[in-house]
């Protein structure tokens, strides 16, 4: 639950659920993210759901923090809005030409990359955000033994599409961006299709994703 | 029917359509966007009575260089912009905040903003441009809005319809404000900073650097020692949000921004103050000023009632 709200600027709240990162309060967050669009409260503008805050901004000719958080405080919570989310598959190839960090994570995790990429399949992982960049998942939880650091120098350019890891989170770049992430492989599907235009996000807060892999073949194929 | 359009003769630095934005796209990553100085912004439309939400041309700093093609529409200009028209055989000079006449093969030439960043081109008609996500605001990172996502291309062509009649010569009487101070709201993490950090932060002056664009403003001048933690765990940011970097350094987030940051919040900037804030040009300096949410809200209304009674003065 909401432990504290407090404004962020004059045209936005910021909800604090805590400091801890699990499934169980980032579950809360999407619950109260999921109730708070739902009833249409007049004058928000864009609610953002993190492992465990949520930000919701509000249009300051409509409304203002007292009325927006006493409207948050008294909502009428509906649990069952929550358990939404979908299983969505992603396919990944970890040819060479793709996984540009795995000798790095070779070394730092002492492991042989078949070790790896047996550990980081077996998984299913749990969607806790999307942003940064649009639609760029925030997935987790990786298995320990796969917690990495971030790169020392951030790449300034991560290929579109690549997976990468860092600490307990995996990630897919939506777009080619900045990025200090230990990349993995490469998916072929795009996850952010900017040509549609009603829902262009594939994976959202609390879906649950599993990767697989495929061959560099494969992987051609469904470019074409 | 005659077709009008601008042919593009030099595209300019950064040039975008932009309306008022994208409402409700944070949870997938899509920030707001939208023109970054919303009251020349506003006040564009008003002057070329178009609804108030109409697609304008944005430029910052060298704007683009434009032929109209094709029988006349009015145009006007906003910001604080030096601009020249070119017809037949003579040079006018543009006046910002007033209607113009273009013709056949007049040229529209935004030269430069001067002492400030953004300018706005509005036309009494509307640009033929596409909508994605219910705006046609250009965000060139996720590519999406008019113009495919992307910033205006030599030699491109823009297309105008629905020319409206209605306009009025009268010239606006707005001086952009001179830049005093930012104000701002402490933000959630004030208290990771030290106490000499935060009295410096209010204090100094900042540069404003090179690296900023719509995205965000990199600020250059005393560290701001962060005694608790650089980084926290990612969470959801607002336009006007100020975070400071591992190196000390403060950023400040534009209409652009990335949804979400991991980087200590010391501060946001307050609505009224926006339009202010990103129109500061890179190598100029900023002062913050901490206010209080009361003041600010306040603050906000005076900054409305202004826009207001601008608008009024352009029927």
């Amino acid at each position: 639950m909401i432990k504290n709200i407090s404004n962020l600027g004059d045209a936005a709240l910021y909800c604090d659920f805590g400091n801890d990162v699990n499934k169980e309060i980032n579950s809360n967050v999407i619950q109260f993210f999921k109730n708070i669009k739902k009833s249409n409260i007049p004058g928000v503008i864009n609610i953002t759901p993190s492992y465990n805050k949520l930000i919701i901004s509000f249009d300051i000719n409509i409304t203002n923090f007292d009325k927006i958080k006493k409207e948050v405080e008294q909502l009428n919570f509906k649990n069952e809005i929550a358990n939404a989310g979908k299983l969505i598959k992603i396919p990944v190839c970890c040819d060479n030409d793709f996984a540009l960090d795995i000798k790095r994570l070779e070394k730092l995790l002492k492991l042989e990359k078949e070790k790896i990429y047996k550990k980081f399949f077996s998984k299913k992982y749990y969607c806790y955000m999307t942003g940064f960049i649009a639609g760029m998942p925030f997935l987790g939880d990786l298995d320990d033994s796969l917690y990495a650091r971030r790169l020392d120098t951030p790449r300034v350019k991560v290929p579109k599409n690549s997976i990468g890891l860092t600490e307990q989170f995996c990630n897919i770049y939506t777009f080619e961006s900045p990025g200090g992430w230990n990349i993995i492989g490469k998916t072929p599907l795009d996850i952010f299709n900017n040509k549609n235009n009603s829902s262009p996000n594939l994976i959202n807060p609390g879906d649950t994703i599993s990767f697989f892999q495929i061959s560099k073949s494969e992987f051609e194929k469904k470019y074409d | 029917m005659t077709e009008n359009y601008f042919e593009v003769l030099r595209p300019g630095i950064n040039t975008t359509f932009q309306d008022n934005g994208r409402k409700n796209f944070y949870h997938i990553g899509i920030p707001f966007s939208g023109a970054m100085d919303n009251r020349n912004f506003v006040i564009a439309n008003a002057i070329s009575s178009n609804k108030k939400n109409n697609p304008v041309i944005e430029f910052a700093l060298q704007g683009p260089k434009l032929r109209f093609k094709g029988d006349k529409v009015y145009f006007n200009v906003t910001g604080d912009v030096n601009f020249q028209i070119l017809r037949k055989n003579k040079i006018e000079e543009g006046v910002c905040y007033q209607n113009i006449v273009l013709e056949n093969n007049d040229c529209l030439d935004l030269i430069s903003t001067n002492r400030s960043v953004y300018g706005y081109l509005s036309v009494n008609a509307s640009f033929k441009v596409d909508f994605y996500l219910d705006s046609c605001s250009v965000n060139t990172k996720a590519e999406i809005g008019a113009n495919n996502g992307k910033i205006l291309e030599k030699n491109q062509i823009i297309k105008i319809e629905n020319i409206t009649k209605k306009y009025s010569l009268n010239k606006l009487d707005y001086i952009n404000s001179k830049i005093e101070n930012i104000r701002v709201i402490k933000g959630p993490h004030f208290d990771y900073f030290s106490k000499t950090a935060k009295e410096l932060f209010f204090k100094e002056k900042f540069s404003v650097t090179k690296l900023t664009d719509r995205m965000g403003i990199r600020l250059d001048g005393p560290k701001i020692e962060n005694i608790k933690n650089t980084n926290i765990k990612s969470e959801g940011l607002v336009k006007g949000t100020i975070q400071i970097t591992a190196d000390g350094n403060p950023i400040v987030m534009l209409s652009d921004h990335g949804t979400i940051g991991g980087y200590p919040k010391i501060g946001v900037v307050i609505s009224a103050d926006y339009d202010k804030l990103v129109q500061i040009p890179p190598g100029s300096k900023i002062k913050f000023k901490e206010i209080n949410l009361k003041d600010a809200e306040t603050i906000y209304k005076l900054y409305e009632m202004e826009t207001q009674n601008l608008i009024s003065k352009t029927k």
